[in-house]
């Protein structure tokens, strides 16, 4: 994220004096020019604004529809208008289907793993480098900086190579190591940026009672670092449900597949592939879980994609 | 033990973890990528040293030549789609006006699908014959729609781009409506005072006061489409024909189904040579300091 987002509150108040400053001109005529114009280019604002949103959610609606179709319906009924029969046919054919729990729990697993460990690490490493108590830290800090401009594409081959060599090929806890260190650069930039905020003065204060290391972290660095956890959770959560390549190359066998590659393989290969409201379910079920979280979380959601920024 | 002695074990115990697992899977494969592109290498046989050799077929090869100007064109055609729209977009959501806010809720909508589940939604959109557009080319008698949009190689390759940017520029909006929000109102009124109109506060507040976020979306839109994978390796494969082979495809084809791992690497190392000048770039340009502080602006 690039700036501060000052309260908007400001901005009406700041309007209407810019107004006030403007009226107190003597060219009402050349004013009420300007009003009418800027009354066209919000229209127009408001219709560039309009057809971003269609275009947006123009597909996701045409796979909401779709998925509430049998495979019959699919190709006799109306594309984009709810008309004629829906069904939830697709749902229960793709519930029934072994592979799609396996999938899900795979996906969770990852997800939550990724999200433990990155968590844990950046909070610990955040808070040692802020402290910057050698140049350990400070060495450190730097060198991990730099891989927030590595892109993994370059680096899956010695990847593949790497975890066959230490057997973590086609484990789950394998992928989590993987994407874990794939997230930790972002992760300890918004956890080092968010420590620092922390007044220097609370940690004397903490030095003053006699509070050790240990206590100043779980003490106040913890409580104070909370909200800044929700935000790399949801960084890395996201990160590690939705990532492709990664599972591609370093899974293979089904009872290791996850999300987005059981998708894939579904609508690729498997014997339902041309029934399209069936793949169409598969994806609503799999954004499903981002989806509710996203609607009780908006605010941390937009920071921890910010997090993708530097990414 | 001294203070600092103390200071040492502690950072010590804090950071290793981190360290050791980001040195394990990000900077021994950097290494060791950039190592494996002078050998010859195929999963089963011992590693042979080739010297140069496939640095030179890199360069001699019509076909990396060819996905070296495909990715470069992704890039540049990817610059040219998001860059703008997100700003506009942007400015757009930064306004008061609480539909704005609406809009702004339902653009990211985008960002929480994975890159599969959105790759099979826009397949089924622009499935020849029974998808969404084509319906429309058939019922609505809207014909220019009836396409075969990623087959065709007229279409295929910019089919991509607008889908990469449905993927991404929401996330580049939040950019620009950031840092649209921290543009003094004060700047506003001064040039309205000085009797400018809306296009000229525009050129001469508006845009000299996002040259960051610029600079930081545009790298960012041109890092990511250099090393594009996800959706062209599930959309196209790289075709039809050649025309949307870009490096990273490349790099997995000659990989992971011609196992040569050597020459693989040799592509994946002009990958990430690409990415790491694009990132330097963007911190030199934007000022050392805005790496740190643009941070600290989110909160």
């Amino acid at each position: 994220m690039v700036a501060t987002a000052t309260k908007p509150s400001s901005r009406p108040e700041a309007l209407s004096r810019s107004r006030a400053i403007a009226s107190a001109r003597p060219a009402a005529a050349a004013l009420g020019a300007i009003r009418g114009r800027s009354r066209i280019s919000r229209f127009a604002t408001f219709a560039l604004g309009t057809i971003w949103l269609v275009f947006a959610l123009g597909p996701i609606y045409y796979m909401a529809l779709i998925s509430f179709r049998s495979p019959n319906e699919y190709l006799s009924a109306n594309a984009w208008l709810p008309i004629g029969g829906l069904s939830l046919s697709a749902y229960s054919d793709i519930i029934h289907t072994a592979a799609v729990g396996t999938d899900f729990r795979n996906s969770a697993e990852v997800a939550l793993g990724t999200v433990v460990v990155v968590v844990a690490l950046s909070l610990a490493a955040g808070y040692r480098m802020v402290r910057q108590g050698s140049r350990y830290a400070a060495v450190s800090f730097r060198v991990i900086l730099f891989g927030i401009a590595i892109p993994i594409q370059a680096i899956v081959i010695p990847l593949y190579f790497i975890t066959n060599k230490i057997h973590t090929y086609d484990t789950l806890y394998g992928l989590v190591l993987v994407l874990s260190a794939s997230l930790i650069p972002v992760a300890v930039l918004l956890m080092v940026n968010y420590l620092r905020l922390i007044p220097r003065q609370l940690y004397d204060a903490m030095a003053v009672d006699g509070a050790g290391p240990w206590t100043t972290f779980t003490h106040l660095v913890v409580p104070m670092a909370r909200p800044v956890l929700a935000v790399i959770s949801i960084y890395a959560g996201l990160g590690a449900w939705n990532n492709f390549i990664l599972p591609l190359i370093l899974t293979q066998s089904n009872s290791d597949q996850v999300l987005p590659i059981g998708v894939y393989q579904f609508a690729s290969n498997g014997e339902y592939s041309l029934n399209v409201p069936v793949v169409m379910a598969f994806v609503m079920l799999s954004a499903l879980p981002l989806l509710i979280l996203y609607l009780g979380l908006r605010r941390q959601f937009v920071k921890g994609i910010g997090g993708f920024a530097i990414r | 033990m001294t203070a600092r002695r103390r200071s040492f074990v502690g950072d010590l115990v804090g950071i290793s973890p981190t360290l050791a697992l980001y040195a394990a899977f990000i900077i021994v494969p950097t290494v060791f990528a950039l190592f494996l592109s002078f050998t010859n290498w195929n999963v089963d046989g011992p590693i042979h040293w080739a010297g140069f050799a496939n640095w030179s077929e890199f360069f001699a090869d019509p076909v990396s030549r060819h996905s070296l100007l495909v990715t470069f064109e992704l890039a540049a055609c990817s610059w040219l789609a998001q860059t703008p729209t997100a700003m506009a977009l942007g400015i757009f959501v930064a306004g008061t006006q609480r539909y704005r806010a609406v809009y702004a809720a339902f653009y990211l909508l985008p960002l929480l699908m994975s890159t599969a589940g959105l790759s099979l939604m826009w397949q089924d959109v622009l499935f020849p014959q029974f998808g969404g557009l084509a319906w429309l080319g058939i019922h609505a008698h809207m014909h220019f729609l009836s396409r075969d949009w990623l087959a065709s190689p007229d279409l295929a390759f910019f089919t991509l781009v607008v889908i990469i940017a449905w993927q991404f520029v929401p996330f580049h909006t939040l950019i620009f409506q950031a840092g649209r929000r921290a543009i003094p109102a004060e700047l506003y009124d001064a040039a309205s005072v000085d009797g400018a109109t809306m296009r000229q506060s525009f050129w001469n507040v508006t845009l000299p006061q996002l040259r960051y976020s610029i600079v930081t979306s545009s790298t960012l839109v041109l890092v990511g489409s250099l090393t594009y994978f996800d959706i062209i390796y599930i959309l196209t494969q790289g075709g039809p024909g050649d025309d949307t082979r870009v490096l990273a495809m490349d790099m997995y084809n000659i990989g992971f189904n011609q196992t040569e791992f050597g020459y693989a690497s040799a592509i994946a190392t002009v990958l990430g040579v690409l990415g790491i000048v694009l990132a330097i770039a963007l911190v030199k340009l934007s000022g050392f300091g805005t790496m740190e502080g643009t941070q600290e602006g989110m909160w």
